[in-house]
């Protein structure tokens, strides 16, 4: 039924918070349900409502979307937000699986136990300057252009821009040495619907704090 | 540059089984080109082969193309076994990404330290039985169709028979209580590219076995 796409998630980032930026970016409204106990999660998968009994699930077009993958192919298709052909869909689906291995580490941090941390934050700075941004910099720096694919705003910059900030909160300079990625950032943070959910008070979730692990953890576990 | 698609991989299954699968079953004769040792990933890493310094990568119209999912996206969406619009293509998505999850943990077994062996076998017959092949039964029994979406032949259908027969291989007797994923197996495999895709001397990998898991694990620093 035709309305707003309703999210279903717990009330945190995951793997649910690209696709917020996704819709977000396209200037899309939506609605958020939260898992906030085991039991809520229980309840949904009762209901028959997870084809694969997880979430991030999203009410969208009359389907109940599982698997983020999918879910983002989804609104980046309908969005225009997916490039104009085969091709620029082939550069934008490997930017954006790279960007998703990336956001794994930098999700992970949070969840390391303390003697693994100092390893998993010394990994995650490394693949982050050495294996992922410089591919994106020198993208951007070969085209000279302001979007990373086909001269037009998709799915691989909101994502990325995700990512650069997210890594920015792991360490706040792992940026220095890639000019343009530092460009490419206040470029399209300024983009009207980014800019709004840049903002407090949007849908963005903020990172997970330490004390809330446990308390995700119960949820899924 | 018109030519065979050429796959960069070692000599296993792992992420690029999937690709093969697809463009075995679209009647795409393909090239591969071994890594057998730790030099030869080096080379093409220094080579500027890899975009992420990662394989798989499949060199295929031009491109040197990484990451199994974009990969075979394209050649889904190349070779039209990718539905025929957007809503087709959200359920082919959601049902690759299923049988995606169940085959990684398949394919994570022979890694796994053996004292743990039993218990994650235990757990993927699980998983198997009780989250993903009853999806798929259901799909099935729904629509009363041959194949998952859009009563035509898909990338969806081309992974569950690829999940199918891996997960077979972990117990022979897992699709017991699924008639419909039985059926769907023999006629599936009857598809000419895919019989003679599952013939032996095609380009199929057959499971790792110990001496693939000590020179993955040393190509790859695993």
């Amino acid at each position: 039924m035709s309305g707003k796409p309703k999210l279903h998630y717990f009330n945190g980032r995951g793997r649910m918070e690209s696709i917020r930026w996704l819709l977000a970016a396209a200037g899309v409204e939506f609605e958020e349900c939260f898992l906030e106990t085991k039991d809520d999660l229980t309840k949904l998968q009762k209901d028959g409502s997870l084809m694969f009994q997880q979430v991030p699930m999203v009410e969208i077009d009359g389907i109940k979307m599982v698997q983020s993958r999918a879910i983002g192919n989804y609104i980046a298709a309908k969005y225009n937000l997916y490039g104009k052909d085969l091709k620029e869909r082939a550069l934008i689906d490997m930017y954006v699986e790279a960007i998703i291995d990336l956001n794994e580490l930098l999700m992970m941090n949070t969840f390391q136990p303390e003697d693994k941390k100092q390893q998993h934050f010394a990994n995650l700075v490394d693949k982050a300057t050495n294996r992922y941004f410089p591919v994106y910099e020198k993208v951007l720096k070969d085209h000279g252009q302001d979007f990373l694919v086909g001269n037009q705003l998709s799915r691989a910059d909101v994502q990325l821009l995700e990512t650069l900030l997210m890594a920015e909160e792991c360490k706040p300079d792992i940026l220095a040495k890639f000019p343009l990625l530092q460009s490419f950032k206040a470029r399209i943070s300024n983009i009207p619907t980014i800019k709004k959910f840049l903002q407090p008070g949007s849908q963005r979730k903020p990172p997970l704090q330490e004390k809330d692990v446990a308390r995700v953890m119960k949820i899924f576990h | 540059m018109a030519g065979k698609p050429k796959l960069h991989y070692s000599n296993g299954r792992g992420k690029m089984e999937s690709i093969r699968w697809l463009l075995a079953t679209a009647g795409v004769e393909f090239e591969e080109q071994f890594i057998e040792k730790k030099e030869d990933l080096e080379k093409l890493r220094n080579d500027g082969y890899l975009l992420f310094q990662q394989v798989p990568m499949v060199e295929i119209d031009g491109m040197k193309m990484v990451q199994a999912r974009a990969i075979g996206s394209y050649i889904a969406a190349k070779y039209n076994l990718y539905g025929k619009d957007l809503k087709e293509r959200a359920w082919i998505d959601m049902y690759v990404e299923g049988t995606t999850d169940l085959m990684g943990m398949i394919m994570l077994l022979p890694f796994q330290p053996a004292d743990t062996k039993e218990k994650n076998l235990a757990l993927i017959i699980e998983r198997a039985t009780t989250r993903y092949f009853p999806v798929y039964e259901k799909a099935l029994k729904d629509h009363g169709q041959d194949y998952l979406v859009g009563n035509k032949l898909s990338w969806a259908d081309i992974h569950l028979l690829e999940a199918i027969l891996m997960a077979e291989e972990c117990k022979p007797d897992i699709l017991s209580a699924f008639p419909l994923l039985q059926a769907f197996k023999g006629r599936t495999s009857n598809i000419p590219t895919i019989k003679k895709f599952l013939q032996p001397g095609s380009q199929r990998k057959p499971p790792i076995d110990e001496k693939g898991v000590a020179m993955v694990k040393k190509i790859y620093d695993i």
